[in-house]
């Protein structure tokens, strides 16, 4: 089942980018035929997805669907069986993209410091260490870090961790930006200020973000589109907009329309658990 | 219909007063003793022991000196004798052996632990060799090397190298998928993905194998010291004060024997605190 998805009329507090004089939901990730077996199971037959650009897109579903293994074979973690993974018509290899693990703890390199870590994808590409320094301090000024980028992450708390963790993801400019459920090894505070951060970069960049989540309001409060999926064999059970204008705030959460979003995809989830 | 639970009841319980007095001690040593107290209580209590067992004369005074005059021996040995002389000869060989072993283990061992294939292939030899006492090669090595120290080298080497190699392609076998993951998919190649990450990955169990290596490597230099002719060395020297019975001077060369051992364990832990910081 493809999912074309509906066209955004209300955008007006986001900052245009690059591409902006394409429209904006122009689908980004295209997946097609995709098909993924674990031993006895098929996790995924014959799938489709389309993902748009410029938008954060959240995947959310119940347990045991596949959410990041998905994301993980799009991002070429994991081998997929067969079918096609398209970014922009390009193959992966061919983009530049960032990937957010869940576990920041074993994601980044203790052996190197913060600024290190952060410049390490620029460094693979060959930059210099002028550029490296550079880029981590538009960086680390856009992020509004309160921490010394020059300590290794153990003298980090985990959110400062998960925090050095996107800025490396983004170092090298990404189309395209993954996050597997970066918030669920995080304390709320650290939820809430990451979540935030995030939403600022996203209205600064208009980088395509796709996010893996396990927590329904996280899901609905980043997204424009959520995509909710099936138990396995897994299939797109409905794409739900979400249209509060950004940047969303702590208002948001008890903004009606929100709230009745958020419902709408609780429904869904429920009818997909029970089916 | 429910029944309550009945309290457990034990075939026999510590008596509360013995209990009651036993915590109360507990908790004035806590209370009145620090780390370091209780750090230096353990030699304190073999010093007593071996003091009072020699000068009252439970074991005959022929087999064991009191502490007293062993230290004294020491002292003599190191000041006005020539036990230095033994023991910068054996700290050499050790260092010789553990050298050539480091050289050669780690970067085969990290080579081995980046290819399954090769490490599948190359695994029993290894794991078979590295059980096989390396004292049960002495006469083979003598073959090879002839008598002398390059033999003793040779063999303490050969030991030493099975557990370094072992451990470092043990550590890149184990190293966090997902820092090699995390590599990956920011673009790093395969050689990348070693240099950057599988070596300091393997670094923590290198040096749990550095320092297993090294403490083998003075074992073996030892016992070769003993039995394959050497002019000198503390093996050397502890067995000839053994067969003229001069007992003094064999508990005095053991203690430097295990003065050296224990420094360069304690060495090891301080290069690899500093090295390997994140995982402290």
């Amino acid at each position: 089942m493809s999912v074309i998805p509906k066209v955004h009329q209300q955008v007006p507090t986001v900052a245009p980018h690059a591409n902006s004089a394409q429209p904006r939901s122009r689908s980004h990730i295209t997946v097609r035929g995709l098909t993924k077996r674990f031993a006895r199971r098929t996790l995924y037959q014959n799938f489709d997805l389309d993902l748009p650009q410029g938008r954060i897109t959240t995947v959310f579903g119940p347990n045991g669907c596949g959410k990041s293994t998905l994301i993980n074979m799009i991002a070429g973690l994991l081998p997929i069986d067969s079918g096609q993974i398209l970014f922009d018509g390009k193959e992966l290899r061919d983009i530049t993209f960032g990937y957010v693990f869940q576990n920041y703890r074993e994601a980044l390199f203790p052996w190197m410091r913060a600024r290190d870590n952060i410049a390490y994808p620029l460094r693979i590409r060959g930059a210099s260490k002028a550029e490296c320094n550079r880029r981590v301090e538009e960086l680390a000024a856009s992020f509004d870090i309160g921490f010394d980028l020059n300590l290794r992450p153990f003298n980090l708390s985990g959110g400062q961790q998960q925090l050095v963790s996107i800025m490396r993801a983004l170092a090298p400019n990404p189309e395209v930006l993954f996050l597997d459920e970066p918030f669920s090894a995080l304390d709320y505070e650290m939820t809430l200020f990451i979540r935030d951060r995030l939403q600022a970069i996203f209205m600064e960049t208009g980088i395509t973000m796709i996010v893996v989540s396990h927590d329904l309001e996280e899901a609905v409060f980043l997204a424009d589109e959520v995509f909710l999926l099936s138990k396995p064999p897994t299939r797109v059970a409905k794409v739900i907009r979400v249209d509060p204008q950004r940047p969303r705030t702590d208002q948001t959460l008890s903004d009606p329309d929100f709230v009745a979003t958020k419902a709408e995809c609780l429904r869904v989830f429920q009818q997909e658990v029970r089916r | 219909m429910s029944v309550s639970p009945k309290p457990p009841t034990y075939a026999w319980e510590f008596p509360d007063r013995i209990k009651a007095t036993l915590s109360h001690w507990g908790r004035l040593v806590n209370a009145y003793t620090s780390y370091f107290q209780i750090y230096i209580l353990g030699p304190i209590l073999l010093y007593s022991i071996w003091w009072i067992t020699s000068s009252a004369e439970l074991v005959s005074p022929r087999l064991l000196p009191g502490p007293n005059e062993t230290f004294h021996q020491l002292w003599m040995s190191v000041v006005y004798g020539d036990l230095l002389l033994d023991f910068w000869g054996t700290l050499k060989r050790t260092l010789y052996a553990f050298g050539i072993a480091a050289a050669f283990g780690i970067p085969i061992g990290v080579m081995l632990g980046a290819s399954r294939k090769i490490y599948g292939s190359v695994e029993f030899v290894v794991d078979f060799f590295r059980s096989t006492p390396a004292t049960a090669m002495f006469p083979l090595f003598l073959l090879l090397f002839g008598i002398g120290q390059e033999a003793q080298i040779a063999v303490a080497a050969f030991a030493a190298l099975l557990i370094v190699l072992f451990s470092a392609a043990y550590g890149v076998i184990n190293a966090t998928k997902t820092r090699v993951l995390a590599a990956r998919v920011m673009g790093a190649n395969r050689w990348r993905v070693f240099k950057d990450v599988m070596v300091y990955e393997s670094l923590p169990q290198t040096f749990v194998g550095l320092r297993t290596g090294i403490s083998l490597a003075l074992v073996v230099i030892i016992v070769a010291e003993m039995f394959i002719g050497s002019s000198n060395g503390l093996g050397r020297r502890i067995i000839d004060a053994q067969q003229v019975y001069d007992l003094r001077e064999m508990y005095a060369s053991i203690i430097a024997t295990g003065v050296m051992g224990y420094s360069l364990n304690l060495l090891f832990i301080a290069i690899e605190r500093r090295v390997v910081r994140w995982i402290h």
